[in-house]
């Protein structure tokens, strides 16, 4: 009866982790498996300026459905500012104003972008009337510039292309240069050029996007219709098409920034990849389908309670290992959970120093405490000098390594001191009480243990399922609960028994 | 093939001790009138039931200033810590000659040495838990004749099984130089199956293989003959309705002087006395359900003379 009930609260606790882990992955798809790169991007813009003690109205453009882009999620930081976004015709802008404004004021816009989603361009515009020539000369050397052109172009994305590496040419020939020498600068001249041929033109500015990329301009870009779509050229070459990494940020011409009631105003722009960045577009789609459950994940909370969060969701992993370990197989180890500790200091360390750093130490512990021993302290007070031992041992390799020039000998500290005392301790009473082959069997055990776990532990599969998907965990707590009761042999038992079973054979 | 014939035999393994018959059969509540040998001392003596006389018990490290003069007047006594587990942290002392004292094991060692072990005792160093602890000077066995040349500078002591009330199964315990005088067998002793009809030693292991005789003796291990064994399964018997434990570990020493004595009783008893007896506890253990299973509280000579019945050998 005990077991059935058992059986029932095991599976539906597995069940819940399982059907929320689910949930996560298949309709919110969350990544199953870590992705080193993803190409989410945090795309930040701040804008700061000196406000004159009145009144000041900001405005920033900002980017209205990229091409090759989709905007996940944007926020604007902006202290005591009342903000409205506006869109219109490609135009969209954060507005921020504030009655009264004083000193330098830093404001916000962030969003976070990631590639493939097609997205509404704007609309085509009506076909230019051919502008008003400053002068004859201009215009016949336009025309001609034209004309070449055209003479060697197959269609518009060509002719602009051609245009463009014409302008863009470091020496350019006898049809470029009349233009060149009007002194316009090379963006707005290709769109007069090209409004001249009635071709619509306008200039796009964006981003390239580059990790930790800090205080990066705007690049001048050129998209061209071709009477079905919008073809972009680079201005400084004339090549055709937009990078996959390039972010247009702002269509059409007029300012990037406007402010009303301040001066020195200026832009900036950084960019940081998210290393979560599947998870973003999760989250965004959880908030596009309206999901009722909450947000189960760390990835809320601030960065450094994550890094702690990463370490703690492998704590129940590690000691479910050890309840198979331990119960199942029928290791003997020092301490029930000494060994996860172990191996999570070999995380800092690395296996192999870890390991030779683990021996080392204990064997270095052993002799002083031995020595300790002769003195006949009282209990405490010994764990106490043996502690202190292990640090100075521990501070003498990281001394004497880094003195050689052994990195690896710096990454002790986080060596659990603490837990090396008891090891200590406790393999030196069995090691009086018992012999020294079962001191070194449990001593073993342990670092095999640890090892294990520590395999475990830097699985970055392991490492990645447990920390998105924490719900696994309650998984881990089922089979722990079903192996609260498992009451058949340990692997070690069939060694240990082995007298008896094979006298069964024999027998039989 | 291993599994299978264990399974056939019906050896129990150590989950299946702890969830079928530890947490099932021994009451957390009843657990400290065994693992505090104080209590258990003073329980048994209350019930009649023959346990080795104390000496004195040392609680407070102050105490150790005094333990040379109230040690003075033993020869030979057994120091214990009171929650001491696995048999760790008992020192047996054998002989003296003035202020040195000779351990079981042959050792010499000083009054110091004493008084060092009884403070690491008082610390709590070989209790469970690590928790402070007292440590019991008791009378030394003086184990009879009959194992005089079975067990190596040490106390042999007869464990029995006891399992709702009816010993089940029990084997001697004797120590060998690997155990340093102590009857442990994960610390080396050497268990010898008994017949419990007739009280007779049948095969031995010492770490878990089979042995025909002592490794420091030499001297044949089957076919011994225990005195007063009706005397000594009644004595397991009672321990049972002392505690309420129904899984429950009887160590007896004969003494050539007082007969036998309960050492200790054990809730956590272990499986190695399957090996000693050559056979797995799981048929013993059903036999004893069913037969209780007709009756209620049957008196301790009807469960001594079911287990006389029935877990003999043929």
């Amino acid at each position: 009866m005990r077991n059935h009930q058992l059986l029932v609260l095991s599976a539906i606790i597995a069940l819940a982790g399982l059907g929320l882990f689910y949930y996560k992955a298949a309709i919110l798809g969350l990544p199953l498996e870590p992705r080193e790169r993803t190409s989410v991007w945090t795309v930040e813009a701040r804008v700061q300026f000196q406000s004159r003690d009145k009144a000041a109205r900001v405005a920033l453009r900002i980017p209205e459905s990229p091409p090759n882009f989709e905007v996940i999620d944007e926020s604007f930081v902006s202290s005591g500012f009342g903000l409205t976004s506006e869109g219109v015709d490609g135009k969209r802008a954060a507005l921020w104003a504030k009655r009264r404004a004083s000193g330098k004021q830093t404001l916000y816009y962030r969003a976070v972008v990631h590639p493939g989603s097609v997205s509404a361009p704007p609309p085509p515009p009506n076909f230019p009337q051919p502008p008003e020539e400053p002068d004859e000369a201009f215009a016949a050397a336009a025309e001609a510039l034209r004309e070449e052109v055209r003479r060697q172009s197959a269609d518009i994305p060509t002719f602009a292309s051609m245009l463009l590496a014409r302008l863009a040419d470091p020496t350019p020939d006898e049809f470029a240069r009349p233009v060149l020498e009007r002194d316009m600068e090379r963006v707005p001249l290709a769109i007069h050029l090209l409004a001249g041929a009635r071709i619509p033109a306008r200039e796009i500015r964006g981003l390239q996007l580059r990790d930790r990329a800090r205080e990066i301009p705007l690049d001048s870009w050129l998209a061209v219709h071709d009477e079905t779509d919008w073809v972009f050229f680079d201005p400084t070459t004339g090549v055709i098409g937009l990078p996959s990494d390039f972010l247009v940020w702002s269509w059409g011409d007029g300012p990037l920034l406007d402010v009303e009631g301040g001066r020195r105003a200026r832009v900036d722009f950084s960019v940081l990849r998210n290393r979560h960045g599947s998870v973003e577009v999760a989250r965004a789609r959880a908030a596009v389908l309206g999901s009722p459950l909450p947000w189960l994940s760390f990835l809320e909370l601030p960065i450094a309670t994550q890094a702690v969060y990463q370490v703690l969701v492998l704590l129940p992993i590690g000691s479910l290992l050890v309840v198979l370990l331990r119960n199942v197989v029928g290791l003997a180890t020092f301490g029930t959970f000494m060994p996860i500790l172990i191996a999570l200091a070999f995380r800092e360390t690395q296996l192999l120093w870890g390991v030779v750093l683990f021996s080392a130490t204990v064997a270095l512990g052993l002799l002083a405490r031995r020595f300790l021993e002769r003195l006949k302290l009282l209990l405490v007070p010994r764990m106490a000098a043996v502690l202190t031992i292990v640090v100075l041992i521990l501070g003498l390799t990281s001394l004497l390594g880094y003195g050689a020039g052994m990195e690896r000998a710096l990454s002790t500290a986080l060596f659990p001191i603490v837990i090396l005392t008891m090891v200590i301790e406790r393999m030196s009473v069995v090691w009086e009480e018992v012999g020294a082959r079962a001191a070194l069997q449990q001593a073993v055990g342990s670092l095999v243990v640890a090892v294990i776990a520590y395999a475990v532990f830097s699985n970055r599969l392991v490492q990645h399922l447990s920390f998105v998907f924490p719900e696994l965990l309650l998984v881990a707590l089922a089979l722990m609960l079903l192996l609260g009761r498992y009451s058949g042999y340990r692997l070690s038992e069939l060694y240990r028994f082995r007298a008896l079973g094979t006298t069964a054979e024999e027998s039989a | 093939m291993i599994f299978q014939g264990l399974q056939e035999r019906g050896v129990l393994g150590i989950n299946a001790r702890n969830a079928d018959l530890i947490s099932r059969w021994n009451e957390r509540r009843y657990f400290p009138l065994v693992d505090d040998k104080l209590r258990t001392k003073r329980l048994a003596e209350k019930a009649g039931i023959a346990v080795p006389p104390l000496y004195g018990v040392v609680r407070a490290y102050h105490e150790l200033k005094h333990l040379r003069e109230r040690l003075a007047d033993y020869d030979e006594f057994v120091i214990k810590p009171a929650h001491g587990s696995g048999g760790n942290g008992i020192l047996v002392i054998s002989d003296r000659y003035g202020d040195r004292l000779v351990k079981a094991s042959g050792e010499v060692i000083s009054a110091e040495d004493v008084e060092y072990h009884v403070s690491n005792a008082l610390s709590g160093m070989y209790s469970l838990g690590g928790q402070p602890d007292a440590a019991m000077i008791e009378y030394r066995v003086a184990f009879d004749p009959l194992f005089e040349d079975v067990a190596f500078r040490g106390v042999p002591d007869i464990r029995t099984l006891v399992y709702r009330g009816v010993p089940v199964m029990a084997m001697v315990r004797m120590p060998t130089r690997a155990s340093d005088g102590r009857a442990n067998l994960h610390q080396g002793a050497v268990g010898a199956g008994i017949d419990l009809a007739t009280g007779t030693t049948r095969r031995a292991v010492c770490r878990e293989r089979m042995i025909e005789a002592h490794p420091d003796t030499g001297k044949t291990l089957a076919g011994l003959r225990i005195p007063g064994w009706g005397q000594l399964l009644d004595l397991a018997a009672r321990c049972h309705d002392l505690t309420s434990l129904g899984y429950l570990g009887v160590d007896v020493v004969l003494d050539a002087k007082y007969g036998p004595m309960m050492l200790e009783l054990n809730a956590r008893p272990g499986i190695s006395i399957q090996t000693a007896n050559d056979e797995g506890l799981r048929p013993r253990l059903e036999r004893v359900d069913a037969w209780l299973a007709e009756r209620s509280d049957p008196p301790v000579t009807d469960r001594v003379a079911f287990a006389r019945d029935h877990f003999g050998s043929f």
